[in-house]
């Protein structure tokens, strides 16, 4: 079935408006998208991290998820949802449900990549049948920018300034990609928004449709904390896409697939020139950040072409 | 009338966990509980049950999974001990607001550090506010008989509940035991069918709100009800457990309590020792009794009075302390109790032991008795926070 | 006693309120207007819309309604924060950014 932006956007919503995250924020748009993927015939339970998505979804008594939804805390979604999955294996077993439900758990970088590593990396070797969904935003945004493990090299947050001495975060943001990869799953893929979002509805579809553990990681852009105005979402994860700062890409029982190729690799600085976080990479003085940037995103693109070809 | 066996109190447990049969388990070991879900993957490898059992990766995804589980609309359980009912902290908050009547067995353990395996309450004692309802067993036979109670308590009053014993004590010591039959069980423990859960049927749920200073309270207070609510259901279920076993729990057993002037309270395995020496000092002619504490959660402060009111002096038996400079738990809300009920007369002292699996034997608890029959001659109570069974 | 998200007001006491706050129902907050925190308001020149749908997607707020033919209507302003993705994303400049006058 090909792709169909119009058909896509005439599916009911299953996350709804009256949220509070703020005007422009990335993660909205990575929900519920993801949430269309799902067959429209089929229930699934959502779960959330502890994040700025979960403190803006469900204030109580306002719930913006259509369907069932569970917050538990910081570092456990991926724990949490590997429950719920199991009880519905267990209440389906003994003839308690007749539909289909899936399972679906969301994080913000901070609760994925670092404080929420460890059940996530359980749940996925466990192999419940669940996608894990890290909408990357580069930060711990719900507390105000710090720094995480996914934050990028050089970049200016409020745990990582761009000092006189430091100038900014020394290490460079973690793969967590590939170390999902590492695990074994069937399905693992970076994604992020670009033009009529083919490229996320359908890594959603597969990634929910694919039995057993996957892994989605999309770049979900923070105005505020990016420091870009908010109406550039798009041209940032265009950039990021085209520069290869964030390739496109899907891994299916350990087979790398490149699933979005620039015509022409643009230079880091097209990426990095768009948001604030980065503006001190472009002072007089600071020209070898940027070089180092290039080199870093050089060698992984190439890394991530030859698995590419494998 | 029951099966006769011999089984130590994980085993006891694990049994109790096979007949109820209930749908997902997710655990993580450590000593001393950790039989408990070795007992329990062995039942569902051999299709003796048909629980899913979720082999986790640390206690706080355990009871994270139980959670979700829960909530799901599936009756879950877990076991662990000490550090591992540390690090599930957070989550047992998290179990007792969204209001979900978890099974949790804890095989208790001296906490961290220095790293010891032996018993003491540090680690129950430590999530005593955590919102749990809270069961101690003396025996192997009141771990299991405990456990079969658990669900029709906490499912009562939509609150998880812990299952106490103590650890090698009773979790590894091999005892005559009485099972109930299979049928019985069943009955007894019924099906677990919430109002509202998650995979229902055309009915959304959402758990886990980001409640605002307008509601945090409320929320709060209700919980608090339920916790004083379970006092009835408790008494309710042990009653009913007696008529079909003979076997009857109340929140606290009184043993030789009528006339006694000296009074100890205790929790766990401990009042098994300390009843021996009563039944010596009982013999001997000495006025004293025993108060064992069964529910620490809810805290029968009503009962705890009506058993002190009329003895001279007592001594409140903590196996953990506080640290606060002046007393443990148990000892600061039996206190809380007495004076909240306006009885200020007998005298009372805290007694500090058994950490890190220190015994303590007859003479131990003999040794108390004496101290408080000097209290309860000359009036003078003397230092309050005392540490038994330690070199100086 | 009502379990329904709309009387689970400030007002609502201990004894009423849903326990652990969780809530029976799903989308409960579409009661809740975001349009008032809008500086700037999106406006949509259905003359000059090609039904290209590429601002759909792109939307955080649902507030861009999508009928069964497939096609785009008016902004919902009840939700809309003003954040501009959409008029950033049209290929035909149908939206335009203007001040909200409020």
């Amino acid at each position: 079935m090909s792709y169909n932006l119009k058909e896509e956007m005439q599916k009911e919503g299953r996350f709804l408006g009256g949220h509070r995250m703020c005007a422009g924020c990335g993660s909205p748009i990575a929900v519920r998208t993801i949430l269309r993927a799902l067959n429209p015939e089929d229930h699934a339970v959502v779960c959330s991290a502890t994040s700025c998505l979960e403190v803006s979804t469900f204030m109580y008594p306002y719930t913006s998820w259509k369907e069932s939804f569970i917050h538990n805390a910081f570092e456990n979604a991926a724990a949490t949802i590997s429950g719920v999955e199991t009880a519905y294996n267990a209440l389906k077993k003994r003839g308690k449900i007749d539909e289909t439900w899936k399972f679906i758990a969301f994080g913000g970088d901070g609760g994925t990549y670092d404080i929420g590593f460890q059940s996530l990396s359980g749940a996925m070797e466990r192999g419940h049948d669940m996608v894990y969904v890290c909408y990357d935003n580069e930060a711990y945004m719900n507390t105000g920018i710090q720094r995480s493990s996914s934050t990028p090299h050089f970049a200016d947050t409020t745990t990582t300034p761009a000092g006189t001495v430091v100038p900014g975060k020394m290490q460079q943001k973690k793969d967590l990609t590939k170390i999902m990869v590492a695990h074994g799953i069937p399905y693992v893929a970076q994604t992020t928004f670009m033009g009529n979002f083919k490229d996320i509805s359908e890594k959603a579809h597969k990634a929910i449709y694919t039995p057993g553990a996957a892994f989605l990681n999309v770049m979900a852009p923070c105005p505020r904390g990016w420091r870009y105005p908010s109406e550039k979402l798009m041209e940032v994860t265009k950039a990021a896409v085209d520069t290869c700062v964030w390739p496109l890409f899907e891994v299916v029982e350990g087979k790398y697939t490149l699933t979005y190729k620039p015509k022409e690799k643009k230079p880091v600085e097209e990426y990095l020139k768009m948001q604030g976080r980065f503006a001190h990479m472009f002072k007089k003085g600071n020209e070898w950040m940027i070089e180092e940037a290039q080199k870093e995103v050089d060698r992984k693109w190439e890394e991530l072409l030859k698995l590419c070809e494998m | 009338m029951g099966i006769r066996e011999r089984l130590s109190g994980n085993e006891a447990i694990a049994y109790a966990m096979k007949q109820i049969n209930p749908d997902v388990m997710g655990a993580f070991p450590i000593t001393p509980s950790t039989e408990i879900p070795q007992y329990f993957s062995t039942y569902v490898d051999n299709g003796q049950v048909d629980t899913e059992f979720i082999a986790v990766e640390s206690e706080h995804s355990a009871m994270s999974t139980c959670i979700g589980a829960q909530a799901a609309g599936a009756r879950a359980i877990s076991a662990t001990s000490s550090c591992g009912l540390c690090y599930m902290t957070e989550m047992l908050y998290v179990a007792a607001s969204d209001r979900l009547p978890i099974t949790l067995a804890v095989s208790c353990r001296a906490l961290s550090g220095p790293i010891n395996i032996n018993n003491d309450h540090s680690d129950a004692m430590g999530v005593r506010d955590s919102g749990w309802l809270m069961l101690f067993a003396e025996t192997n036979q009141e771990a299991y008989d405990n456990y079969l109670q658990a669900m029709r308590i906490g499912e009562a009053v939509d609150l998880p509940i812990m299952i106490c014993q103590d650890g090698f004590i009773t979790s590894h010591a091999i005892e005559n035991i009485e099972l109930v039959e299979d049928e019985k069980v069943k009955e007894f423990v019924g099906e677990w069918n919430p109002k509202h859960y998650m995979l229902k049927k055309g009915e959304p749920m959402a758990v886990g709100a980001y409640a605002t200073p307008a509601y945090y309270i409320e929320a709060k207070r209700q919980q608090a009800q339920a916790m004083m609510d379970a006092k009835e259901v408790i008494k309710k279920v042990g009653k009913e457990f007696g008529e079909m076993t003979g076997r009857t729990y109340g929140l606290v057993e009184n043993f030789m309590m009528d006339d006694a002037e000296e009074a100890i309270l205790i929790i766990g395995s401990s009042a098994g020792t300390a009843k021996e020496a009563v039944k010596k000092l009982r013999a001997a002619g000495k006025k004293v009794g025993l108060v064992k504490i069964r529910s620490f959660r809810p805290f029968p402060s009503e009962e705890i009075v009506d058993a002190l009111k009329n003895v001279k002096a007592f001594a409140a038996m903590d196996k953990d302390d506080s640290f606060n400079g002046h007393c443990g738990p148990m000892y600061a809300e039996v206190c809380a109790s007495m004076y909240a009920a306006g009885v200020t007369a007998p005298k009372g002292i805290n007694y500090i032991y058994g950490l890190g699996g220190r015994d303590v034997r007859v003479d131990s608890i003999e040794h108390v008795f004496a101290e408080l029959e000097k209290i309860a001659d000359t009036g003078v109570t003397g230092e309050t926070y005392r540490y038994l069974e330690v070199r100086d | 006693m009502s379990h329904l998200a709309k009387d689970m007001t400030p007002d609502v006491s201990w004894k009423d309120i849903t326990p652990g706050c969780n809530i029976y129902e799903g989308g409960t907050s579409v009661t809740v207007e975001t349009g008032d925190w809008r500086t700037m308001k999106p406006v949509w020149d259905a003359t000059k819309c090609k039904q290209c749908m590429l601002c759909t997607p792109v939307c955080p707020d649902m507030s861009i309604p999508v009928d069964a033919d497939g096609k785009r209507g008016d902004f919902n302003y009840f939700f809309c924060k003003g954040c501009g993705i959409c008029a950033n994303v049209c290929p035909f400049n149908a939206i335009t950014m203007v001040k909200d006058e409020k």
